[in-house]
């Protein structure tokens, strides 16, 4: 239980970062994926620690953050439907659509429910019959698992007034399309928890066809600094491949069951990314045979074309071409209290991590 | 700023932390604006006939009423003697005014007179006034309460609570472990079957506070660390001031279980409430002494120095992380929200 005082010891730190001073010669452009992983960067003052060979940016892994703009307006026009409830993860409510916010609905009598599970949403139907439940599915490989399970369980007991607004996404195509579209990014440090589903095979197309240094850490300040030395490692060596340093809780096969829901549930699918545009095969829509509890296809609406907010740099940040402080609007405009883009909604997001620890790089 | 782009009044507004100082700011001290109030202490400090009073009010509206360790009562009490001690001052009378939802049960109500009743007898308070008021079912969360009191100091400790005199090279020193309020709170809410209890540090700490001031130890400033944490304090101490603050993280104390809970909710115990940790800003020269003073009372065993004035970060603080990392420590920006994943 108390094992995390291991991997916050700070000569084990320290020593690892000298090592990875010792072993960097070249200028290195790594990517933490997961915003896990940039809150702890953050927290623990860890750029401090590393030598100025070594550019850490951030990606597309907080899942607030990736959720497009159009899948936020659709919520919106679901909740002002006669006798529809949303239920939600809080996080989302703040997340500026294209005019307003699930927490602006809300104040305006709209019915928003904020759920810390899917397991929740599928109560509130239970407790509700009347009235028709549509949760707003958002995630990766960590959380989507769940959300297919309570589907399965929808199905089993016919709970004809419960619905998934799915936004799920798998990871892997992001990280290739941030290389296609020609960002340096010489090494990924690998999320963490999706691992733990997925296993490291997903990440093998990364090392073998792209030559990218693959690296699946664990959210400790001694696994990030670990995984870096790992990665810096990989590119002086010019050998790239996919390593586990998160051993205590990623196998390489992952966990098959949560897979096979997954598979049972969902189909791969496009999926627009906020700021990575739309990217093939990189979302997870719910199969037919579901479909009565796809709220895309209970509820189809008309949504006006979405838009963004004018100068906010969400989609840079996002793809690691900018860093919070070169965004006009970032703690000028936009802050926690007020944000205007979703990288500073959540408390994963690389605003509002950036923010909240005071770093300006 | 923040007020005129939300033009409702969030949750936020109340956690003590950014939100809480806009409120203040823009519309508070527009409206009242005076010189005591200006001062932005915890208690205003006041000349009567003479005497120099400190006088300071708080409400209380936790949920739940009942927590591992204390009530709403004790805290009501603890609250305002603490407010009271950090100027400087000796607590001397409190009042007391109660909003009642109705349905309550009345022995809830006996249990927390009882509580209160209790810690203005450690705390050598009287409670000499005092108002009631029932509202209807849905008014109010069962029970509200709201407490001021007075206290007299001695002319020498005026400036402790503006922190006037505040130099660099100045020790920072905490009186125990924190976040333990916050996660108590947190764990009865939600009602986590845990092994060992997370109890709330609610005390009063005027006797703790009285033993430094009495050993004749050189106290530039204190405040107590409630809403916002400690981080809050820490921060408002150097704000748009000339000069700044070091604190290293590995000297600051964190029970175990608290920092093991913090961690399930993905909360930060910098920013967890507490309410009977001081936070103290004294003379280089005399932390050695005031540390071996505050260790001496029950409330204080284990005190530490956590830190400096330092001439830079002006206006910030800085931190050396547990790992040894350098960063900011700022204010808590939002409300603490669990995290999804």
């Amino acid at each position: 239980m108390k094992t995390f005082h291991l991997y916050r010891d700070k000569e084990a730190c320290l020593a690892v970062a000298a090592a990875i001073t010792k072993i960097s010669t070249k200028p290195v452009m790594l990517m933490e994926v997961c915003g896990g992983h940039t809150v702890a960067l953050q927290r623990y003052g860890i750029p401090s620690l590393l030598p100025p060979t070594i550019q850490l940016v951030s990606g597309p892994g907080c899942p607030v953050c990736v959720t497009h703009i159009r899948f936020i307006d659709y919520a919106i026009a679901l909740s002002q439907l006669d006798k529809v409830t949303i239920a939600t993860f809080g996080d989302l409510i703040r997340v500026p659509g294209s005019r307003s916010t699930l927490e602006q609905a809300k104040a305006q009598g709209r019915k928003v429910e904020i759920v810390y599970s899917p397991l929740d949403a599928l109560d509130l139907a239970r407790q509700y019959p009347e009235e028709q439940i549509v949760f707003l599915g958002i995630g990766f490989e960590t959380t989507a698992p769940t959300s297919a399970a309570v589907l399965l369980e929808a199905q089993e007991n016919n709970i004809q007034n419960f619905s998934v607004l799915s936004s799920h996404k798998i990871m892997p195509p992001a990280m290739a399309a941030l290389i296609t579209q020609g960002i340096p990014i010489d090494g990924y440090l690998c999320p963490g928890h999706v691992s733990v589903v997925t296993g490291s095979g997903i990440y093998e197309e990364l090392a073998k066809k792209f030559g990218k240094a693959c690296v699946i850490s664990g959210f400790e300040p001694l696994d990030i600094l670990q995984s870096i030395y790992m990665l810096v490692k990989q590119i002086e060596n010019h050998a790239p491949a996919v390593e586990i340093e998160y051993t205590r809780a990623v196998k390489p096969e992952g966990n098959p069951r949560a897979r096979e829901l997954l598979q049972q549930v969902f189909e791969p699918c496009d999926a627009w990314w906020r700021g990575l545009g739309n990217i093939p095969g990189s979302g997870l829509r719910i199969r037919a045979a579901f479909s009565r509890f796809d709220a895309e296809k209970k509820f189809p609406l008309e949504i006006p074309e979405p838009k963004e907010p004018a100068g906010c740099r969400c989609g840079d940040i996002l793809k690691g071409m900018a860093q919070p402080a070169q965004c006009p609007l970032y703690k000028r405009v936009c802050t926690p209290q007020n944000p205007v883009g979703a990288c500073m909604v959540s408390s994963e997001g690389t605003c509002a991590a950036f923010f909240q620890y005071g770093h300006d790089r | 700023m923040a007020m005129i782009a939300n033009s409702n009044i969030l949750l936020g507004h109340g956690s003590g932390g950014r939100l809480s100082q806009d409120l203040f700011t823009g519309l508070f001290a527009r409206y009242f604006h005076n010189p005591v109030l200006d001062q932005r202490t915890d208690s205003a400090v006041l000349q009567l006939s003479g005497k120099h009073l400190a006088f300071t009010t708080d409400a209380y509206v936790v949920n739940p009423i009942f927590f591992p360790g204390a009530s709403i009562g004790s805290l009501a009490i603890c609250g305002t003697v603490n407010d009271l001690a950090v100027a400087g001052a000796v607590p001397l009378y409190i009042s007391s005014a109660f909003i009642l939802e109705e349905g309550l049960p009345y022995s809830d109500l006996e249990k927390i007179t009882a509580d209160m009743a209790e810690k203005a007898r450690e705390a050598q308070v009287t409670i000499v006034a005092g108002d009631t008021k029932v509202v209807t079912k849905g008014a109010c969360d069962k029970i509200f309460i709201t407490t001021s009191g007075i206290g007299l100091l001695k002319p020498e400790h005026i400036p402790i609570s503006t922190g006037q005199n505040i130099e660099i090279g100045d020790k920072i020193l905490i009186n125990g472990p924190i976040a333990n309020h916050g996660m108590a709170i947190l764990s009865k809410r939600y009602n986590l079957q845990l092994q060992t209890d997370v109890v709330s540090d609610c005390a009063p700490l005027n006797h703790l506070i009285a033993a430094v001031l009495q050993a004749g130890c050189e106290v530039h400033f204190m405040r107590d660390a409630t809403r916002g944490g400690l981080a809050t304090v820490l921060c408002e101490c150097v704000e748009k001031k000339p000069f700044g603050m070091f604190i290293d993280e590995a000297l600051i104390p964190v029970d175990d279980d608290v920092r093991y809970l913090c961690e399930m909710f993905g909360f930060d115990p910098f920013y967890m409430a507490n309410e009977g940790k001081v936070v103290l800003v004294v003379k280089r020269a005399h932390a050695e002494q005031v540390l071996a003073v505050m260790q001496q009372n029950p409330l204080g065993r284990h005190s530490t120095i956590i830190g400096e004035i330092t001439e830079n970060p002006v206006g910030k603080v800085g931190l050396q992380t547990l790992i040894g990392g350098k960063r900011l420590l700022e204010m808590l920006a939002g409300d603490p929200l669990p995290r999804i994943c």
